[in-house]
């Protein structure tokens, strides 16, 4: 059984006894087996070995050799190994061994020591600031190293993100691109998901799709995109009426032309039928609250993070987000993280 | 009829072994090229997905154990088992369905499996109807063989016998007990088992089918071919007995060393390790009765390069059986889990072993088959020899250097407790490994056209034996 959980490897007493007979039972076995086929004499020099009697097949005929003794030892010496590893180790069904070792201890232990060990190293930058912490060379590559072995699975090894996955570097922010936003983000994780088939069938996604990139301002069908208005409204409760989306709330805009999943005719219309699942896992209980400090500032100084609101330090992290001038897109609402 | 032995069954199947041979073989070189260029097979359009690595990687499993593997147990055991019983199989028409029925198994995989129907259970990936059929089949083939084995004229039954014996009885209980499934429409089951029970039960098969199907049957067919090529007796009838036993009863343990580090309860890892440790001493005393089998011959092995295939094996089969239970060890389980050295160990045996034990048996068994002396050209077999031995070498070395880095690229930490390789990072450094690993492989696939060409021309001048007369006198 594994410390802290409850559940124990045996139901009942019944396998504890099953497995552990069954196992002493069986290295026995083994042992007899190697002593009752010990009963050739070693041959003497220059003595032949006995050539057994059956032939089958015309020639083929089996001598009496010996077990050759290196052998014979190596199988007694490797049963005796296995003996003396079960009485110090678990095996013996719930039988603990001598150790009282158990993997789930080991790996807790091992935990224990190398968190103690390396908050050491993280603890500096822990009550700087963010800003501060992005600026410092250390802390700099450390993030680095931390963000290689965390993030680069969805985000790439630079930040740059892939289809579905948010790019770190520009100043398009689903949540928010303020220290704290980032922090935030990391640490509790997010959830980005749009619910498909609001628009009917695939026709009636293309239609709203032709109207989304009517409301940008960018090459579509008119006469798709005059059907697709009126389906719109089902989309109007989050992306807004004018398609700017709510930063607040996550919900991103759908005129600029930073798309999360493409920005083709083919690849909305795609968004709208299916439907996407976006989320960002939470990281605090997995890193501790120093790794996510550090992996923070690090994603800030990515080059898209953002001056967080200076009047007001007591506003909440995902309002402070929306009045920060963005010299870029300044109507636009943030539309990726 | 009954006074000769069933030639046909046996020259079916072993012709198939190599047709079977060169198709997971081709399949195994197209893998190892889409390692290196995970694009390729894009080119092909609509045929693309047919063709990703994960639909024909269990094609090729299934391809080289299963049909080329398993036809090749199937006729050195049908052969075997008739000369030294002094039978003829207990039935022709059974015979014929073991043959076609198993073949459909094969062609079944090799439609379903590229279709993306699997039940997702590593080497155990067909789904429930073509399970049904295996099942049949196998049953099929056991009472063949034990039938056969029960008609015998000979007293006492031959070393070999007992290891294909114990291999077809096994095999049936591990396909059973791990194929149970839930059918749910006609190409997807569920298994019966779940979470860490459903993984102990398949590693308990999936083990098994290593100790099984390609160590104990194929040490069926060392213990008749090896004696047979040589003209030697076996080495020690003790070591048999020993070897025998132990093999069979400590292999069923060791399945729990494919799940170390991992939900299974400390005990059945430990359980799994310790036996695993044993299982060196029976898999060396059959390393050791097939080697020491040549002892007053070993001037052959100068000469007969069917006798350095069958050798060769024998070596490859001690030191897979060594580095097996070593990586079993916990500590070295910990580096080699889930890296290309596991895969450089399935090699060493599935190459080095298996397949050339097989194929030094089958150059041994054509021309009997088609009333030869010999085969065309002994001196194409030497070739042969030459290519699988660099293959196979050129093959492991080239992943045991892989997965040794790739482990510790996995563990290397910085100075403050990060890693210092991305995952990518790892797979980057893959590629003149997989390079080198692509030529061994080639080389080895390329040895097995070469076969092909020399079966083929032994049979063009050959003609096939079916009236190999069986002795009516039984030797004391």
């Amino acid at each position: 059984m594994i410390e802290g959980f409850a559940v124990p490897d045996f139901v009942s007493d019944f396998w504890h006894y099953y497995i552990a007979i069954i196992t002493a039972v069986g290295i026995l076995f083994s042992l007899w087996l190697l002593k009752s086929q010990s009963v050739v004499k070693k041959l003497a020099p220059g003595e032949e070995a006995e050539l057994m009697h059956p032939v089958w097949d015309g020639d083929l005929q089996e001598l009496n050799n010996p077990l050759p003794n290196w052998w014979r030892w190596m199988f007694f010496l490797l049963t005796v190994f296995a003996i003396v590893y079960l009485v110090i180790f678990p095996g013996m069904g719930k039988y603990p061994g001598t150790l009282g070792w158990s993997s789930g201890k080991e790996w807790q232990d091992e935990k224990a020591r190398v968190d103690a060990e390396f908050d050491k190293v993280f603890q500096p930058f822990a009550g700087m600031d963010m800003m501060a912490v992005a600026a410092d060379p250390t802390a700099k590559k450390m993030g680095e190293h931390l963000f290689l072995t965390y993030c680069s699975q969805c985000h790439g090894s630079s930040g740059q993100g892939g289809s579905g996955f948010p790019n770190l570097t520009d100043n398009q922010w689903l949540f928010g691109g303020t220290p704290d936003d980032i922090k935030n983000s990391i640490a509790g994780g997010r959830v980005a998901e749009m619910p498909g088939g609001l628009a009917g069938d695939e026709q009636g996604a293309k239609e709203v799709a032709n109207y989304v990139l009517s409301l940008g301002g960018k090459p579509h069908d008119a006469t798709l995109a005059s059907v697709g208005k009126e389906k719109y409204a089902a989309c109007a409760g989050c992306h807004g009426e004018d398609g700017k989306g709510m930063a607040a709330a996550g919900f991103p805009s759908i005129v600029d032309d930073a798309w999360q999943y493409g920005g083709t005719e083919a690849a909305i219309t795609e968004s709208i039928v299916k439907g996407r699942k976006g989320g960002m896992p939470a990281q605090l209980e997995l890193l501790g609250e120093n790794k996510v400090h550090l992996l923070s500032a690090y994603i800030w100084g990515l080059g898209g993070g953002q001056q967080p609101a200076p009047a007001e330090p007591e506003v909440a992290p995902e309002v402070a987000a929306e009045p920060v001038a963005e010299p870029a897109t300044p109507e636009a609402a943030p539309a990726t993280m | 009829m009954e006074a000769t032995y069933n030639y046909k069954v046996v020259r079916q199947f072993a012709i198939m072994t190599i047709v079977w041979g060169i198709v997971g073989m081709l399949v195994g070189v197209i893998l190892a090229a889409q390692l290196i260029w995970p694009t390729m097979t894009e080119a092909l359009g609509p045929l693309a997905p047919y063709l990703s690595y994960g639909r024909i990687r269990p094609l090729h499993t299934n391809a080289v154990i299963f049909a080329f593997g398993g036809s090749a147990l199937f006729a050195t055991s049908l052969y075997v088992v008739q000369r030294t019983c002094q039978a003829r199989v207990l039935s022709d028409g059974l015979a014929s369905f073991v043959f076609w029925g198993w073949q459909l198994v094969i062609l079944l995989a090799a439609v379903t499996l590229p279709m993306g129907l699997t039940s997702s259970k590593e080497y155990a990936e067909l789904e429930w109807p073509i399970d049904i059929l295996i099942a049949v089949v196998w049953v099929a083939y056991g009472v063949l063989f034990f039938g056969t084995v029960m008609k015998r004229k000979t007293q006492h039954i031959y070393v070999a016998n007992w290891f294909f014996g114990a291999y077809i009885v096994t095999i049936a209980l591990l396909h059973i007990v791990n194929s149970a499934e839930l059918p749910v429409t006609l190409t997807k089951s569920y298994s019966a088992y779940a979470g860490v029970h459903d993984a102990m039960v398949q590693w308990w098969y999936g083990h098994n089918a290593v100790g099984f199907f390609l160590t104990t049957a194929f040490l069926g067919m060392m213990y008749y071919f090896i004696p047979k090529q040589a003209g030697r007796p076996i080495f020690s009838y003790r070591l048999s007995i020993v070897h025998f036993w132990a093999l069979n009863f400590i292999y069923m343990w060791a399945g729990p060393h494919h799940l170390m580090y991992t939900a299974l309860p400390d005990w059945a890892q430990s359980l799994g390790m310790v036996f695993s440790l044993m299982l060196l001493a029976p898999s060396w005393g059959g390393m050791m009765n097939g080697i020491l089998t040549l002892s007053g011959a070993w001037h052959k092995l100068r000469t007969d390069p069917i006798l350095k295939f069958l050798i060769t094996a024998m070596s490859f089969y001690g030191m897979s059986t060594f580095e097996g239970p070593m990586m079993s060890v916990k500590t070295v389980n910990a580096l080699s889990h889930y890296t290309e050295w596991t895969i450089g160990h399935v090699h060493s045996g599935a190459l080095g072993w298996v397949a050339m034990i097989s194929i030094g048996s089958l150059y041994h068994l054509i021309p009997r088959l088609f009333g030869r002396e010999e085969m065309f050209s002994v001196k194409l077999i030497n070739t042969h020899f030459w290519m699988s031995t660099i293959g196979v070498v050129l093959y492991i070395a080239a992943l045991w250097i892989a997965g040794v880095a790739q482990g510790l690229m996995w563990r290397a930490t910085n100075s403050d407790g990060t890693l210092t390789y991305s995952f990518a990072q790892s797979v980057n450094a893959m590629y003149p490994f997989y390079a080198i690993r692509l030529i061994g492989g080639t080389l080895f696939f390329a040895g097995m056209l070469l076969m092909a060409y020399n079966v083929w021309k032994t049979i063009a001048a050959g003609k096939a034996v079916n009236d190999a007369r069986i002795p009516q006198a039984v030797a004391a």
